[in-house]
């Protein structure tokens, strides 16, 4: 593992396999009765947040609580930044304070990259979510949430999700989450397609590793995984589309579509979902959507991303899966 | 050959406990708890892995011989609870089981392979006051070899083996290596380490 968490890109397989498995066993802490663990006892997490979020913030929080790291939650509104503080004198700040993590979400992409490399701050950097560029632990969360269904919790320890075949369907020019999961799913193995009308396909797409197409019933049928992204209406200024009506009949799920997609098929959805655009409600709300689940895996990833950048010795090099052995009791 | 000089070549780690040693001192532990906890019952194994964890099983095998019940087994995971992580990269998570009845009221008997310094017990004994109170804890370990570095010790022991700190102790388990044995060998270690 590199010290930082950037860009899904920079996981070989490996590191994502460690994340997913240190994952499946924090996940067993929330079934405990005391659902707090020692290991992060006073290093400090620094929740950077420049956008909105609810999820991912609160979810990084509860994360390094159980962690037993101490938490400072710095939103960009009611701060310095809303008097114009750039992002390097707000790092400084965080650096005099002592963060030894810096959770970052910003509008423009490439900040947390800024951050990591910047000198100006001595701790990991974690990226929360940069504009339209990556969002690392959501393709994390999304994949282990995978491997628990269609490999199983158990039997997935050690193994990557090679041969399965998942379809991201939806505004894709906007999304960090897909740009995420491109990386991460090919890197574990498996065939992505990006299904969405022509205009949300962002351009240069065909060297992303993944295959595209503008019809969704047509890859239904053969998919494992079906990604649902939210259709981002913040971000729609451009006439993306003609009508909401006609992008939920073209690239919405619905119940007679999702008939179509094989028995062990899941549904997933980053959240927030807009009911009755990109997803029906019956969709929404039946045993194959994901999206509840998908939170509480969110919470196992971002433990498992913490623990491993933080409490670990600074890694020369990558020295994952390491076992104990005798001579180190 | 004089204790003084270095040995010139290096010699191959010596087997001080073989399968049929093994097999006997895991009967005689079994039979020691069965002894002291009034016929195991409370009884619950824990082994830290990795090892630990497959002698806790053999063990759990061995008192369900010997009392006809279902000894509850599980293992118990410490290396959050370490204190020495920030001193080496950050290391994998190996499985807590616990058995679905608990720990509450129980008597829960650790079980390692190797006693040295300690910080693994220690370590444990943080870890399962985040789980339950047990009435008691006790320690089965299947090599003691000294040099301890906190007030520790273990109330079945298989084998206690003084060392130096320029050799090297290594269990072997079929389960985990494909043979029994325990290996003393050449090699600076330090207990400070774990």
């Amino acid at each position: 593992m590199k010290r930082h968490l950037i860009s899904a890109a920079d996981l070989t397989r490996d590191d994502a396999v460690l994340i997913l498995d240190t994952a499946e066993e924090l996940a067993r802490v929330a079934d405990r009765p005391i659902k707090k663990l020692p290991t992060l006892r006073g290093r400090t997490v620094v929740n950077l947040f420049f956008e909105d979020s609810t999820r991912t913030r609160i979810s990084f929080e509860a994360a390094a609580k159980r962690l037993s790291a101490d938490v400072i939650n710095f939103s960009a509104k009611g701060s310095s930044v809303s008097k114009g503080e750039s992002l390097k004198d707000t790092a400084l700040t965080l650096e005099a304070m002592g963060a030894d993590a810096v959770v970052i979400r910003h509008h423009d992409s490439g900040a947390p990259h800024r951050l990591a490399t910047s000198g100006w701050i001595g701790g990991s950097v974690v990226n929360a979510g940069d504009g339209t560029h990556e969002h690392p632990t959501q393709a994390l969360l999304d994949a282990f949430t995978m491997r628990r269904r269609l490999v199983g919790a158990d039997t997935g320890l050690g193994r990557d999700l090679s041969g399965r075949r998942i379809t991201i369907v939806g505004d894709v020019l906007h999304s960090r989450v897909a740009r995420s999961n491109v990386h991460l799913l090919t890197t574990l193995g498996a065939e992505v397609t990006l299904v969405a009308p022509p205009t949300l396909v962002p351009v240069g797409v065909g060297a992303w590793p993944c295959e595209v197409s503008y019809d969704l019933d047509a890859v239904l049928g053969k998919s494992d995984a079906v990604m649902m992204l939210r259709v981002q209406r913040e971000r729609m200024n451009a006439a993306f589309f003609p009508t909401e009506r006609e992008y939920a009949r073209r690239y919405g799920l619905d119940g007679d579509r999702m008939a179509t997609m094989p028995e062990h098929a899941i549904v997933m959805h980053p959240g927030p979902m807009n009911r009755g655009m990109e997803i029906t409600a019956e969709v929404a709300d039946s045993a194959r959507c994901t999206a509840v689940e998908q939170v509480a895996n969110g919470v196992s990833i971002r433990m498992a991303v913490l623990y491993l950048l933080l409490s670990g010795a600074v890694p020369e090099e990558p020295a994952a899966g390491q076992t104990r052995t005798e001579e180190s009791k | 050959m004089d204790a003084h000089t270095p040995p010139a070549e290096v010699i191959p780690p010596r087997p001080v406990l073989e399968a049929p040693d093994i097999a006997r001192v895991l009967t005689r532990i079994a039979h020691e708890i069965v002894e002291r906890a009034k016929g195991a019952e409370n009884v619950v194994l824990l082994g830290i892995p990795t090892r630990g964890v497959h002698l806790a099983r053999r063990l759990a095998a061995k008192l369900t011989e010997i009392t006809g019940r279902d000894v509850p087994v599980g293992s118990l995971d410490i290396t959050m609870y370490r204190d020495d992580l920030r001193l080496r990269p950050a290391r994998a998570l190996s499985r807590t089981e616990i058995p679905k009845d608990g720990i509450e009221g129980s008597v829960v008997i650790l079980v390692d392979d190797v006693l040295f310094s300690g910080r693994t017990i220690r370590a444990a004994l943080d870890a399962l006051n985040d789980i339950g109170r047990p009435r008691a804890v006790r320690l089965a370990v299947l090599v003691d070899r000294g040099h301890r570095e906190l007030p520790i010790r273990a109330d079945y022991v298989g084998k206690n083996l003084p060392t130096s700190l320029r050799e090297t102790v290594k269990v072997q388990l079929a389960e985990e290596d494909g043979r029994d044995s325990v290996l003393l060998g050449l090699g600076e270690t330090s207990p400070a380490e774990g």
